[in-house]
């Protein structure tokens, strides 16, 4: 992917570039974990408006000037307060969150053992009703494959 | 003159529709007919007066009506004709009048088919379809009046909310709520069944087609919800987890797992208790998303309003949940079911995993829409709960899900031999392993977009092998190769329904993954004659030019796309609203098969010598949208009528 | 499962009815700042008139920083009068207003300072990296800032006379004390 950088600018709020390049996928991926704080449920990756440019612009900024870039989502966290994060820091009671998905999938399959444990064993106790002759359902099977 | 019209119709559907309800509930206990036929000639007239009160609101917007206050809060003089007929449902009131119409809708075709063929369920299906209608006309009368009069009539009104300026409004709401609505139906039936105490299969086999036709209108709607997210929205997604996204994905995620396990009531009649709760939960995720969207109590882009009226909606909800679970709870002893399983390894135990799958996915996307409001409530520390958690916990869950779309049809009922098995799934598991292989040479690299290509080719080969192996079963009766494959379609139209729908699926599961996974972006700002490279792209921008439209000005970008040749023209720009407090962007595109050029603007410089634009490669997309005709074609074979005479 | 059990069913919707009743009584865009008690974060930025505006020049004053936008309405445009009256009121005794405008057109910022005839400093914050630094999520937001140099309340949405009384009635009663921590 190449990136072609704008020159410096002038005119009202036009977005500042950095002089050093900067790894426009480092950018979207940080800015990828942020909320934008205007719109509704978007990242600051993705959302359109203004105030999410001008934060993609001093993520790029921050970057460029040599921060990691936990400290660059530091940086807001500590000012905006957990909210600004999309996806909640697995700590303390947000594990909630987190955990919940496969407790839910390991409480369903547990269920459904019981469940299919308890109709087999119910299938076993009372007689097969009219058994299909074995011979007969392979011959069929057979048959609707093709070759005699 | 309209305002007092609309209003006053209104007010006699509601009476109408509580009256119905109570007929019908009385005359279903106490077994009198005459009752029953004065609930249905009550849902003939609230239909009518329904119906009429939907024209003249839209008559109203059509004639710049500003004396009522919903046509001033949301249209213009400016507004163009067509929008002024999308814009009746574009806010809160018209919503609700929307929903009660289609309502009212369903009520009408269930007196007409079932009057006869279901008198069993008929009256208590009656009085609640008129009882959830009566709700929507309660909200509709003292919540959200569309027909609120506005004194002094002001000499232009508010406009249209820009966003809705989209051929989407046509669709998207109206198939939306056609789903939830749809919805209803089969709820109306499960509890008429609960209250008349038939819990076995006859309200199963009645309301197959109302379930289906619910869930694909559902499945549209989410999916051009997607679209139009995509080409207006501007941020070059389709699905951003946002809440009220959620409220309407949970129940399609419960109506899909209803309808699969439907299929084991009718074939081996277990599973009464579950498919119950199962709609029951469906419905209530329909009511849930109604509440979340105008309640404001979780912020959404979606949200209409906040104010009393989530009030009402939590309390018809807490009803609603508290009636049916009670009833639940009153027939539980003819609910317990007496299953019986050969085997393990039968369809049976994958229909389960199924809804194992779908319920804890409906689960987890439930709690986490809650969460934020749950921390906050527990820690009072305000948390988000976006995208890359939904992302992260829910692939899982649909890889799975995928994976048993290929296993499901063609394990056998009760028990599956060993030979069944080799012969049904070794080819479609080398295939995916091949598929995986060539993936991997190719250089896919994820390692989870090289399971998605793997499970999908093993689903598409089961479906394939599966097709084959039939036609060519039909063909030695001496049947030509497509009288054949035809014949087979519409013979057995409900599972080759269900096949196509899946293969529906599995074109949007590839969509969606190599969308995520493989789609680029890049911003930057250009002068005028520059331009950027992306993905083998030249965007080149050449100028910026304005304009006035009816009801906004309008920044356009003009910008020529080459890869190698001149490709075309994109012209995003920017329209600015003079209600609107920022500019909306209006997206330009090249929609390919395999890649889409995507390109927003954002600032630029007054005199038209700089732009700053934000340019994505989007990958696959245009297949989701593929996936959503092909599952149109798939619901359309398994609706068909069951041909009756032989093969 | 005996007959009593069974009505757990319908009885176990009440937690999560609760939970969404709970909703009515939250505002989800009202997001609680982590930034008041610490110090205000510093920032030089060059006013409509072209003078230069930094945080520290107004250190040992009380400082109400607004910020806010000219397409803000109708909240802005209710403040606007309530900053001007506070702004004259307190002037005196050690008060200082100070509006940054973020995310706007310079001719439109211009025109709703002349409009409602603001007297106190007001500049531009053109790459939002002030608004960010305050942790602003949308406008009106305004910050109360101690004499020495903490945040020490956050209002969001349109101040009142007697938010703005309060706040600065509160925090001129204070002792001026050392420096805060840089």
């Amino acid at each position: 992917m190449c990136l072609r950088l704008g020159a410096a600018l002038g005119g009202a709020a036009l977005a500042q570039q950095p002089a050093t390049p900067v790894n426009e996928q480092q950018v979207h991926e940080v800015a990828a974990q942020l909320r934008c704080v205007v719109c509704q449920n978007l990242s600051v990756a993705d959302s359109p408006s203004e105030m999410a440019q001008q934060m993609r612009a001093i993520v790029r900024e921050r970057l460029a000037a040599g921060e990691r870039p936990e400290q660059v989502v530091q940086y807001f966290v500590d000012r905006y307060g957990e909210w600004i994060l999309l996806s909640p820091r697995g700590r303390g009671f947000n594990l909630l969150v987190w955990l919940f998905p496969a407790v839910a999938v390991a409480v369903g399959l547990a269920i459904v053992a019981v469940v299919l444990r308890r109709w087999t064993r119910r299938r076993r106790a009372a007689p097969p009703a009219a058994a299909v002759d074995a011979g007969m359902s392979e011959r069929i099977r057979r048959e609707l494959d093709g070759g005699a | 003159m309209i305002p007092e019209l609309g209003s006053g119709t209104t007010v006699v559907a509601l009476v109408l529709a509580l009256g119905g309800a109570a007929a019908a509930a009385a005359g279903g206990r106490a077994g009198r007919s005459a009752l029953v036929e004065v609930a249905q000639r009550a849902a003939l007239g609230v239909f009518v007066l329904v119906s009429f009160a939907f024209a003249l609101l839209t008559y109203a917007f059509l004639a710049f009506d500003f004396s009522v206050r919903y046509v001033a809060n949301n249209t213009n003089l400016g507004t163009p004709f067509y929008y002024r007929i999308t814009g009746v449902w574009g806010a809160l009131e018209g919503s609700i009048i929307l929903w009660s119409w289609m309502l009212a809708l369903y009520t009408l075709v269930i007196v007409l088919r079932h009057r006869r063929n279901a008198r069993e369920f008929y009256p208590w299906v009656l009085a609640v379809m008129l009882g959830v209608l009566a709700f929507f006309l309660v909200v509709m009368t003292f919540a959200a009046p569309p027909f609120e009069r506005q004194t002094p009539p002001p000499a232009d009104g508010r406009g249209l909310n820009p966003l809705l300026e989209d051929t989407g409004m046509i669709t998207h709401p109206v198939a939306l709520y056609l789903g939830f609505t749809g919805l209803t139906v089969p709820f109306a039936f499960a509890l008429a069944a609960l209250v008349a105490a038939r819990v076995g299969d006859t309200w199963i086999t009645l309301t197959r087609r109302w379930t289906i036709v619910a869930w694909y209108f559902l499945s549209l709607g989410l999916l051009i919800g997607g679209w139009w997210s995509y080409h207006v929205l501007g941020w070059g997604g389709y699905w951003a987890w946002d809440p009220v996204e959620n409220a309407a994905f949970m129940p399609w995620l419960a109506a899909t797992a209803f309808l699969h396990s439907v299929m084991i009531q009718e074939r081996r009649r277990m599973l009464k208790l579950w498919n119950i709760s199962l709609i029951i939960m469906a419905f209530t995720l329909t009511l849930f998303g109604t509440f979340l969207t105008r309640s404001g109590v979780i912020a959404s882009v979606h949200a209409f309003t906040q104010g009393t009226i989530g009030i009402l909606f939590l309390s018809f909800l807490a009803l609603v949940l508290l009636v049916a679970l009670g009833l639940v709870a009153l027939r539980w002893d003819a609910l317990r079911a007496q299953g019986e399983l050969d085997s393990v390894v039968s369809r049976e135990s994958v229909f389960l995993l199924n809804n194992v799958m779908l319920v804890a996915a409906a689960f987890t996307v439930f709690f986490g829409t809650v969460f934020p409001l749950l921390s906050e409530a527990v820690r009072g520390v305000k948390v988000s709960v976006g995208a890359p958690f939904f992302n992260q916990v829910n692939i899982p869950l649909f890889l799975s899900l995928i994976f048993l779309m290929g296993v499901g049809p063609l394990i056998a009922w009760r028990r599956a031999s060993v030979e069944s098995l080799r012969r049904n799934f070794l080819w479609p598991i080398a295939c995916g392993v091949l598929a995986a292989a060539v993936g991997f040479v190719m250089g896919v690299r994820p390692a989870l977009a090289v399971l998605t290509v793997a499970t999908t080719a093993f689903v598409a080969a089961t479906i394939v092998v599966d097709f084959t192996r039939a036609t060519r079963a039909r063909r030695r009766t001496g049947e030509a190769l497509l009288p054949a494959m035809g014949g087979l379609l519409l013979r057995h139209n409900r599972r080759y329904g269900g096949f196509v729908v899946h293969l529906g699926i599995l074109v949007i599961a590839v969509g969606v993954t190599g969308s995520q996974a493989w789609s680029v972006q890049t911003e930057t700002t250009l002068r005028r004659g520059e331009h950027a490279e992306l993905a083998g792209y030249r965007v080149r921008f050449d100028g910026l030019s304005a304009s006035e439209e009816s009801n906004h000005a309008k920044v356009t970008g003009t910008f020529t796309v080459s890869n190698g040749r001149v490709l075309g023209v994109l012209r995003p720009a920017k329209k600015f609203y003079p209600q609107q407090q920022s500019p909306i962007a209006a997206v330009d595109y090249r929609l390919g098969l395999t890649e889409d050029v995507y390109l927003v603007l954002g600032d630029f410089a007054r005199d038209g010598t700089e732009a700053t634009i934000k340019l994505q490669v989007n990958r696959l997309v245009s297949w989701i949208w593929l996936g959503g005709v092909v599952i149109t074609l798939g619901t359309l074979l398994a609706i068909l009528p069951e041909r009756k005479r032989p093969a | 499962m005996t007959r009593l059990w069974r009505w757990l069913i319908p009885l176990s919707a009440i937690p999560l009815l609760a939970l969404l009743a709970y909703g009515f009584r939250t505002n989800p865009r009202d997001i609680p700042s982590p930034l008041v008690g610490r110090p205000a974060p510093a920032f030089a930025l060059t006013t409509f008139a072209g003078a230069p505006l930094a945080l520290e020049t107004h250190r040992g004053r009380v400082v109400v920083v607004n910020f806010w936008a000219s397409w803000c309405y109708p909240a802005c445009y209710e403040e606007a009068p309530v900053l001007e009256r506070g702004w004259r009121a307190y002037r005196d005794r050690g008060v200082v207003v100070i509006g940054v405008d973020i995310q706007d057109r310079r001719e439109a910022a211009e025109k709703f300072i002349r409009d409602f005839g603001l007297t106190f400093p007001n500049a531009q914050d053109p790459t939002g990296k002030v608004s960010v630094d305050y942790g602003v999520y949308g406008v009106p937001e305004t910050f109360f800032i101690d004499r020495r140099g903490r945040i020490r309340a956050k209002h969001v949405g349109a101040v009142t006379d007697e938010v703005f009384r309060a706040n600065v009635e509160r925090l001129l009663a204070e002792p001026e004390g050392p420096p805060g921590p840089a």
